[in-house]
């Protein structure tokens, strides 16, 4: 039930090395975010584990199975394990809400089940409990064009806690919403993992919210894994050793300055 | 300084093969009108332009008595009927050869494990057959299937159903591919099958344009149909056969005078469709 990365890369068709001989552990029911400049390849090593890519080289491992190795119904089955919560949400803009929640179990319904959904939804309550986790209730029949951005990454969000993944993924998931909402988020994906025992690897833009939520932060630079430690061990020159090439400050919310005035404790950004 | 600029300047490296293309293309096009003797001056020509008004001046006045215009109706009925069911049976043909053939639906794309080379073995066939079915013109499925069902509407349904299920099924997947892909990508990396990844994330996105081809088509098979009914497959054209063989100009100009109302009828009807698909 566990992720390994043994040596692996990634090389698109295009000649980019996005991922170079990586290799990593992560256990059930731990909690990990990535973070790092952008174009580190933050992206690519969740689609990796999502199974969304297949590695140029070496063994990639997800929830204790080879999914390379893997029929195509045990591949299947095992996407079907895999929530991914995506920065620019893949719903289309005329579904509704309630059909974008209930689509997460798509890989777990038999085919019937779900074109009698679309007919009449079949789970209302279901859907309406986890974006009532998000806040947003009240959008169930709303059409996803006229939501908001930061509203409709949240209907993402809902999707995967409806999925019930054992592996949870998600890509900068709060990229659009202000820092409340975005702790409010990050919350609720924390709690979903620690109540239902399931892995979360989490990548994110915002170094405070990765420090603050996250018992272990794993920094990827250039295709490579940098550092790989429980945060009260990560220290500021490590982080901006880690951004140097992108800006001279290391991003958090809203770009608030770090509280660094005792190092190795959670820090969050100052607000003024 | 203005000269080291330019020396600097970043080069657009699409122009090359853009000019390529173009200069392709119109070398293609070309040959095109020169073969079909093309040329507009001998429409301007004083003695087409009086054979061309002679023919026209014999459609006025309209053809305007009850009993033929009780015909009309009742062939316009067929008309619309053939039109109708035939493409409802084009794309009841249509749809899943489209789902068939559409890449963006295809699981082996974002995932080739072993054992799926059997999705790419079927595409071949599935495209084959969509040309197959729209390379033959639907008159001459018309007169096949007057042999096969004898006279009448129903040979005129048949024809269009597979003409047109042969073109639905190759724009269909053209439209599908052509539409964001993503949610449906999405939804077939967390497990999801290829129908329900269709319904949930391909169908939503890609619905107001497979409704509007399709009306357009259906306004097509109304034109259609009207030149199968001079073999023998019922509706207007039948009517208008009729008509031209007495050489009645003004019941033909009534018939034109139809279609275009039908024409205009199919606009309308596209666009409550569009409008309600939105």
């Amino acid at each position: 039930m566990k992720l390994d990365l043994e040596r692996v890369s990634l090389e698109y068709p295009n000649g980019v090395r996005a991922i170079n001989q990586v290799s990593c552990g992560i256990d059930r029911s731990e909690r990990v975010a990535i973070i790092g400049p952008s174009g580190a390849g933050k992206t690519t090593l969740l689609r990796l584990l999502a199974t969304a890519l297949r590695p140029t080289a070496g063994t990639l491992t997800v929830l204790g199975a080879d999914p390379w190795r893997a029929s195509r119904g045990e591949l299947r089955r095992l996407r079907g394990r895999i929530g991914m919560v995506h920065q620019a949400p893949p719903i289309p803009p005329r579904q509704r809400v309630v059909t974008a929640v209930l689509a997460g179990r798509l890989g777990q319904w038999p085919a019937w089940r779900s074109l009698a959904s679309l007919v009449y939804p079949l789970d209302m309550p279901g859907a309406e409990r986890m974006l009532a986790r998000m806040e947003i209730a009240d959008k169930l029949f709303e059409r996803c064009d006229q939501l908001s951005g930061g509203q409709l990454q949240r209907v993402g969000v809902a999707r995967v806690l409806y999925q019930q993944p054992d592996l949870i993924l998600t890509d900068e998931p709060v990229s659009a919403v202000d820092p409340a909402l975005s702790d409010r988020i990050i919350g609720e994906l924390n709690r979903e993992a620690i109540e239902r025992g399931v892995t979360l690897v989490a990548s994110l833009h915002a170094v405070d919210l990765a420090l603050h939520w996250f018992p272990r932060v794993i920094g990827v630079k250039g295709g490579e894994i940098a550092f790989d430690l429980p945060p009260v061990r990560i220290s500021d020159a490590m982080l901006r050793e880690l951004y140097a090439s992108e800006m001279a400050q290391v991003p958090t919310q809203d770009y608030q300055p770090f509280e660094t005035m005792v190092p190795g404790v959670r820090r969050k950004p100052v607000y003024f | 300084m203005a000269h080291a600029d330019s020396a600097l300047q970043p080069r657009d490296p699409a122009a090359l093969p853009r000019l390529a293309l173009t200069v392709l293309v119109l070398a293609l096009l070309w040959p095109g009108f020169s073969l079909t003797e093309f040329d507009p001056a001998v429409l301007i020509d004083g003695r087409s332009r009086e054979t061309m008004g002679k023919f026209v001046s014999t459609f006025f006045p309209l053809e305007t008595s009850p009993g033929f215009l009780q015909l009309v109706a009742r062939s316009t009925l067929e008309t619309l009927a053939i039109a109708t069911a035939g493409t409802v049976l084009a794309m009841l043909l249509a749809a899943p050869f489209a789902l068939v053939i559409t890449r963006s639906l295809s699981i082996s794309r974002i995932g080739p494990g072993p054992g799926y080379w059997l999705g790419r073995i079927l595409r071949l066939p599935a495209r084959f057959a969509m040309m197959f079915f729209r390379s033959i013109p639907e008159i001459v499925w018309a007169l096949l299937f007057v042999r096969a069902v004898g006279l009448g509407p129903a040979a005129g349904v048949l024809a269009i159903g597979v003409t047109y299920g042969g073109m639905l099924g190759k724009v269909y997947s053209e439209i599908l591919e052509s539409n964001d892909a993503r949610p449906a990508a999405a939804l077939l990396e967390t497990g999801s099958g290829r129908t329900a990844a269709f319904f949930y994330g391909l169908w939503p996105v890609a619905l107001p344009e497979l409704v509007s081809y399709t009306v357009y088509r259906w306004e097509c098979a109304v034109r259609a149909s009207v030149i199968m009914g001079f073999v023998g497959a019922g509706g207007l054209g039948l009517q208008m056969e009729l008509s031209m063989r007495m050489l009645n100009g003004g019941e033909i100009s009534t018939i034109l005078l139809v279609f275009l109302l039908l024409v205009m009828l199919a606009d309308a009807v596209s666009a409550i469709l569009r409008k309600v698909t939105a």
